[in-house]
């Protein structure tokens, strides 16, 4: 096979509109269906052409192909597609298959590497709504914004939809005929120029396919590449105990937690389970004993972790080691000691850090984040086996990776094999390397090179930047359409189950793989199902415990045990301190929304403001005030047509992006922050383009951060989409808006949010209406509420929100019904944060309803402040009038009624909107009205806790509760009922239905710093 | 009120500085007033300025057209609104032009039951302006909504088999119920007043076309005693019925502010603080029709300086009410120890708008200080200066009143700004085309000074009219 030499020219495929034709005039119905075009088009399942429907030009050619055929039809029935199997029509409707009822379906998906269980809601047959599986240990009934993401990336219109051979379209069929050979030729040099190339893979099946390939093909290699592979992790662990392990973190049995640069709230598999755990070592109330953890964190960039953190310094990425190193050396550990912050502040941190690790010992935690490098791991593992926590807190288990990233299997091995010319055969499974991998990796470059590497095989969901490069493009299966499985973060194995049919006839790497065994009939279902044999009991028995374990979406018992690894002292405690190069370090940073692009063409994760930014559709260069203040670099400037910054030229080892500059309170003075997956080239129609490509700037030796970087500003303006500006930090105390004292005030006056003038009933002209069946309420715990943005995108996938676009974002003019207000407080340098979910506030004394003229927003029996858009006609007066506001108008057609694919994403239980109209979070009625028609059917009342809100349920704190406040012991009742409780704006008397809970955090009482609702409390109090 | 000629025999001499000034220059007759009044129209060939001011002001409307057209294939969204501004151009460009017509109402009302002959020159055009400045206004509330095609009818209270009415606790159902009112009845009071002219031009017609079409309008109109006594019993209780309306209109479209709860339009001194400032704009609007009006046809005998002076009168009185609203809000800020108010005026004059309250107080408080002069008052080129800085003054004041109270609100997380967009220019210069196009044609067409009524105050006139 390395005889053929394929040029560049033809391996670039280009994008399909480009290939387009002129519209062709015929003359006769044979001389059109005669032709070439139409020839293709019949023997194609999914015509490629179907993807021209959205361009005029295109949507021209398609009818008149579609008006040929369809004439051809009936002429020969040649052409017709009858299946071979038997069909049932639909007047025997299947079992659980109700119109208009949903059923929901257990699988797993591993946005983050690890499995996360999931429900996904399905309406005939279609996949709506992805909610967590309360079982699954990923997931605890709830999930991270990316999972609510993945309904919308199955119905990207902009998929890879057919097998593609350079730049013709091809099929599955071909592809298999075309490996064949050359499989046979790689069989006689034991696969010595075969390779394999997949994102993490945590699919115990995949990854025994692969084994055994690897067992056919000796001398073959399977490489890992993924932007959130655990490389320092496993690295680390393998200089501390000699081999890969994971940690798995027990929040319970930890009292202080310390965060080295670990955002384990913001990232990885296992932040879903982090979140509640550690949440519920926070949770105080008047009852119980009231201990908190204690979170430090140091961290070089900012992250939602850090925002949670009772003390948090923000240091460079080498003064991060640093401080390990202190910590280490302090307890008595032999290592040398390193770059410690320079500011005061931090320096305190660190001293009282110690001092309480030292007095907690045992139930201390400590964590490290991928971004730091190996040796910061195997210094924290050594910490927490010094403290005592290894085993107890820190749980050591086998990796969930069928291959744990290390040197050897790395890009970087791959390149250099790819440049070397040993590798005939490539198969790049998932991931999107050409876009992922460091420029230094050599990885492009070779890519690049038409001379290397004569068979490149992708399988991937979109016709992406890699797939570009590649030979075959195999549209891949969506984890909601393919069988499969995967290990959830501590080990528990899951079957994966499709809900639908491949949409575009994609297939899952397991066909690939058992292709390349020689294999290409078995069916998914069939390779995982056998897989499986050997781990449940045998064939009678087998059946009933596959569908249990189906239906169940985990099998139960199959988290890993614990390893008690122990630490070898070796050379890796000798590694040289690293110390702060220049003054300006390159911190790189997965974008908390896109992570590496791959959710770059995903419209609700482009437009969901980032976690403390606010930014949406662009990633930029993140500043701290002083370090801006240096560079002589202005702060974001708000105006009416979006937030100006000036570009920089952002410069290191040699490379350089121009990139917008944002300036964000709290990050680390003398560093900048850069988002990767921004900048794609070739990613859809939604993420073409969307901001700066930052690769350029990363180096594979030092992969999250660089030092000696040099900024330069440009002096040119650029518009950002912000959906929250500088300004949160003003007055918001005063306007009493976030309440927060330390756990210490709330222990010596547990209602230190309530404030006096608060107390009692405030007047009205109008008798108080009585609520006497259901009264909805929610309460929002301020404590709990970790600003991870699931809560937004959950409600945006249920209720059919819109996506806008950059530029009405610049215009203010974002449609998330919930947002989640993040306030700054204290100085800017090291400012505590607060995070605020706000949706409709549901008031009593509505003072939206009053004003509309036609009444298309009223007052419902139950207490719902309910929005009737068929009636409204549009005056805003609602929104103008709304103190909170939480209404959303559609100044233009915003919602897709066009794109084929995303019809059938939308939820049917909620009304799709039309221009012109308001719209506001409704506490998910459609949800209210499913169970009151249930429980009208069973002649019984709503049960508390039958209904949960898509915010509520996708909560990974738990921090939003719903229900009936008529019912006294219902768990939104208990919440209100916390001396933390308190209303917003309470004077205007709008009486909100939706209340929070104070937050209350558990600073050190030794540091001065301690009390940052000090300050606040007192304000509150008018003490 | 009595003029020089006619003053007591017996009486010392007047200081001459305490004479008014004639109503209508000395040396008309009825006859010369009929010939002047009705040269205007078409019985003369049409001015070349008038074909220019119609052509640029046709020019202006067609915009209007664009921009509608816009608005209802593309959407609202071609105009500046955001959430937190969910009302910009539209509703200040709507205020404005509502308070513009004002003054009509006032002068022909008003004035006519307070006995003021001054009105009598100035009334028919200021009703004229009342009319358009209406029809302007009405485009607002219709085309700023999201879906007009429904909102044209859905706010109006009428039987349905969904049974619905409109909300009738709405401020914006009280406007429509307003505005109708005061536009129908502005209508009639004009045509009504208009009647023994529209005689009078049929009488002199030479061309069939038009003798028809203002006999029409004259409805039969022969001059006998009976019709004017009729007449004037119907223009008597006309001006009863507009008299409240002059009040009420722009008390309801405050309504729209002071019933909402956002801080800065919460006020209970908005109705007369608005009444005052449209009966202000309204008077500059007049001005600054009625000074290039009196050049452009030789009005100077019949809008005299006198006319232009009261006027300004009533301007510098409307304007010191507006200045006392102004000086409220701020006191009021202060003294209920409000934070959100505190931080509302202290933002509206300090913050990133500051500019439009500066230029605010500037346009509307001192400007209009001059007039205090009467070197001021009686300068027709300084009273259409004035009344320019007026004119944008009001606007401004709407502008401030809608966007500064609204973008930094409540909650500090959902601030925003607001920036009028090319199409709310466009809609604006298209209403102000509109205006203009009616005015130009109202001119050309229709007598624009009541010859009746300014015959009633030629010298000796007083003993055959009752009034």
């Amino acid at each position: 096979m390395s005889d053929v030499h394929i040029p560049i020219a033809q391996v670039t495929r280009v994008s399909k509109g480009a290939s387009l034709s002129k519209p062709k005039f015929w003359r006769s119905l044979d001389e059109l269906s005669d032709s070439e075009d139409i020839r293709v088009w019949l023997h194609r399942e999914f015509p490629e052409k179907a993807s021209e429907f959205t361009d005029p030009d295109g949507r021209r050619q398609f009818l008149q192909l579609m008006g040929a055929s369809v004439a051809l039809a009936g002429l020969s029935s040649a052409c017709t597609r009858q299946p071979a199997e038997a069909i049932v029509p639909y007047a025997k409707a299947p079992e659980q298959f109700i119109p208009g009822r949903p059923v929901y379906f257990a699988t797993v998906l591993s946005t983050d590497g690890a499995a996360q269980g999931v429900l996904v809601e399905s309406h005939m047959g279609r996949p709506t709504k992805i909610e967590g599986n309360p079982d699954h240990p990923g997931s605890l009934g709830a999930t991270d914004h990316l999972a609510q993401a993945e309904i919308l990336n199955l119905y990207d219109p902009d998929r890879s939809k057919a097998v593609m051979y350079r730049t013709e379209t091809s099929s599955w069929a071909s592809f298999v005929a075309a490996i064949r050979p050359l499989l046979e030729a790689q069989k006689a040099l034991k696969g010595e120029g075969l390779r394999l190339l997949t994102a993490t893979v945590a699919s115990p099946t995949l990854a025994a396919q692969i084994g055994e390939l690897l067992k056919q093909f000796p001398k073959a290699k399977w490489h890992v590449h993924d932007a959130l592979s655990r490389r320092n992790a496993m690295d680390g662990a393998r200089s501390a105990f000699g081999r890969p392990l994971q940690a798995v973190y027990n929040f319970a049995e930890a009292d202080v937690v310390i965060s080295l640069d670990a955002d384990f709230l913001g990232l990885g598999g296992d932040k879903v389970a982090n979140a509640r755990a550690f949440a519920a070592r926070r949770a105080v109330d008047a009852s119980s004993d009231n201990e908190m953890n204690r979170l430090y964190v140091a961290e070089s960039s900012i992250s939602i972790t850090g925002a949670s953190a009772d003390h948090r310094m923000a240091v460079r990425a080498a003064e991060v080691e640093g401080i390990a190193r202190e910590l280490a050396s302090e307890l008595g550990l032999a290592v040398e000691k390193g770059a410690l912050p320079a500011s005061p502040h931090a320096k305190a941190i660190v001293a009282a850090m110690i001092k309480d690790a030292k007095a907690r010992s045992a139930k201390t935690m400590v964590m490290v984040g991928e971004t730091q490098p190996a040796f910061v791991h195997a210094l924290g593992f050594a910490i927490n086996e010094k403290l005592g926590s290894l085993g107890t807190a820190v749980v050591m288990t086998e990796p969930i990776e069928g291959n744990p990233p290390s040197a050897e299997n790395s890009i970087e091995a791959l390149s250099a094999d790819m440049a070397a010319g040993k590798v005939d055969a490539l198969f790049i499974l998932g991931g999107n390397p050409i876009l992922t991998a460091p420029p230094d990796s050599g990885f492009a470059a070779v890519m690049r090179d038409q001379e290397k590497v004569a068979v490149r095989v992708r399988l991937g969901l979109f016709d992406d930047e890699t797939s570009e490069l590649c030979h075959w493009q195999i549209p891949e299966a969506h984890a909601l359409e393919a069988w499969s499985d995967a290990r959830a973060f501590e080990g528990t194995l899951s079957v994966q189950q499709p809900l639908i049919a491949p949409l575009y006839d994609g297939k899952s790497a397991h066909e690939i793989v058992q292709a390349m065994l020689g294999d290409s009939t078995t069916s998914g279902y069939e390779i995982v199902q056998t897989a499986w044999k050997s781990r449940l009991p045998a064939a009678p028995a087998f059946d009933k415990a596959w569908r249990r374990v189906v239906h169940d979406g985990l099998l139960q018992g199959s988290r890993f045990a614990a390893v008690s690894a122990r630490i070898a002292t070796g050379s890796w405690t000798q590694t040289k301190p690293a110390s702060n190069q220049g003054d300006l370090d390159v911190v790189f940073r997965l974008d908390p929304n896109v992570l590496d692009g791959r959710y770059a063409n995903n419209g609700w994760m482009q437009e969901l403001p980032k976690p403390l930014t606010k930014l949406t559709w662009d990633n930029a260069a993140l500043l701290s005030p002083k370090t801006a203040k240096r560079l002589s670099i202005p702060e974001p400037e708000g105006t009416a047509r979006g937030t100006y910054v000036d570009l920089v030229k952002l410069e290191v080892g040699g490379a350089s992006v121009t990139i917008p500059a944002w300036v964000v309170p709290g990050h680390p003075d003398d560093a900048v922050t850069v988002h990767l997956g921004a900048g794609r080239r070739r990613s859809g129609r939604v993420g073409q383009g969307v901001g700066v490509d930052v690769q350029p700037l990363r180096a594979a030796a030092s992969p999250w951060f660089r030092s000696a970087a040099r900024i330069t500003r440009e002096r040119t303006r650029y518009a950002m989409g912000c959906t929250q500006g500088h300004w949160a930090m003003e007055d918001a105390a005063e306007r009493g808006l976030i309440r927060t004292g330390t756990l210490e005030e709330f222990k010596a006056k547990p209602k230190f949010a309530q404030l006096e003038e608060e107390q009692g009933e405030q007047k009205s002209l109008y008798p108080v209406y009585p609520y006497n069946g259901n009264k909805w309420g929610m309460s929002i715990d301020l404590s709990a509420c970790i600003g991870c943005n699931a809560c937004i995108t959950a409600c945006q996938s249920e209720n059919n929100i819109a996506v806008v676009g950059k530029d009405q974002i610049m215009r203010g003019r974002e449609m998330q019904w919930l947002r989640v207000d993040r306030y700054y407080e204290g100085d800017s340098e090291a400012p505590a944060v607060h995070h605020q979910p706000v949706p409709c506030m549901q008031c009593e004394n509505a003072s939206c309803e009053v004003v509309c003229p036609v009444a298309a927003t009223t007052h419902s029996d139950e207490g719902l402040n309910d929005m009737v858009y068929n009636r409204c006609v549009g005056t805003r007066y609602c929104a103008n009038n709304c103190a909170y506001k939480v209404r959303r108008f559609n100044f233009f057609l915003y919602s897709d009624w066009d794109t084929e694919s995303i019809k059938l994403q939308k939820n049917p239980d909620v009304t799709v909107r039309s221009r012109g109209v308001m719209e506001k979070c409704t506490y998910c009625v459609q949800r209210v009205n499913e169970a009151r028609i249930n429980a009208k059917n069973e002649g019984r009342d709503i049960k508390e806790g039958e209904i949960k809100t898509a915010c509520q349920q996708v909560c990974p704190t738990q921090a939003i509760v719903f229900g009936d406040l008529n019912k006294a012991d219902s768990a939104v009742s208990k919440k209100k009922a916390s001396p933390r409780n308190y209303v917003l704006l309470h004077e205007l008397n709008t009486r909100p239905r939706t209340t929070y809970l104070a937050s209350v955090r558990n600073p050190n009482p030794e540091l001065p710093s301690a009390n940052p609702g000090k300050k606040e409390g007192e304000a509150h109090h008018g003490e | 009120m009595a003029n020089s000629q006619t003053s007591a025999a017996g009486l010392p001499a007047m200081d001459p500085k305490y004479v008014p000034l004639p109503l209508v220059a000395p040396g008309h007759t009825l006859d010369s007033v009929t010939q002047k009044i009705s040269h205007m129209t078409m019985e003369k060939e049409t001015p070349r300025a008038w074909w220019l001011s119609f052509l640029i002001a046709g020019a202006m409307a067609s915009g209007l057209g664009v921009a509608i057209l816009g608005l209802l294939f593309v959407g609202i969204g071609l105009w500046g609104p955001n959430v937190p501004v969910g009302w910009g151009m539209d509703i200040i460009n709507f205020v404005w032009w509502i308070g513009i017509g004002h003054a009509g109402t006032l002068i022909s009302a008003i004035l006519l039951l307070f006995k003021q002959k001054w009105r009598n020159s100035i009334n028919r055009f200021a009703e004229a302006m009342t009319l358009c400045a209406v029809l302007c206004a009405l485009q607002y509330p219709l085309f700023h909504t999201g879906r007009p095609w429904l909102a044209f009818y859905w706010l109006l209270p009428y039987p349905n088999t969904m049974g619905l009415w409109p909300n009738f606790r709405s401020p914006l159902i009280w406007d429509v119920f307003a505005v109708s009112t005061y536009g129908i009845v502005s209508l009639i009071f004009w045509y009504v007043g208009m009647i023994p002219d529209l005689g009078t031009l049929r009488d002199r017609s030479k061309n069939k076309f038009f003798k028809v079409i203002y006999g029409m309008l004259s409805m039969g109109w022969r001059n006998s005693a009976r019709h004017w006594s009729n007449y004037e019993k119907a223009y008597l209780l006309l001006a009863g019925l507009s008299t409240p309306l002059v009040l009420s209109v722009h008390t309801v479209v405050s309504f729209d502010f002071a019933v909402s709860i956002n801080p800065g339009w919460h006020a209970t001194i908005f109705p007369p603080y608005f009444v005052a400032g449209a009966v202000f704009a309204g008077f500059a609007m007049v001005l600054n029709l009625a000074v290039p009006l009196r050049w452009l046809y030789r009005l100077e005998d019949l809008i005299t300086i006198r006319h232009l002076e009261n006027m300004g009168k009533v301007m510098l009185a409307t304007g010191l009410i507006v200045a006392y609203g102004y000086f409220m809000e701020l006191f009021m800020a202060w003294y209920s120890g409000n934070f959100f108010e505190q931080f509302m005026m202290k933002n509206r004059i300090t913050g990133p708008y500051g500019w439009s309250y500066a230029l605010l107080i500037l346009c509307n408080v001192i400007v209009p200080s001059t007039l205090w002069w009467k070197k001021a008052r009686t300068s027709p080129i300084w009273l259409f200066i004035v009344s320019l800085f007026v004119g944008v003054g009001m606007w401004l004041e709407r502008f401030v009143i809608i966007v500064t109270s609204l973008y930094r609100n409540f909650m500090p997380s959902t601030w925003g700004y607001y920036k009028a967009t090319q199409f709310d220019w466009m809609f604006f210069i298209g209403t102000g085309g509109l205006f203009l196009s009616l005015m130009l044609l109202f001119v050309r067409f229709l007598p624009a000074i009541p010859m009746s009524e300014v015959k009633m105050i030629l010298p000796g006139a007083e003993g055959r009219v009752r009034r």
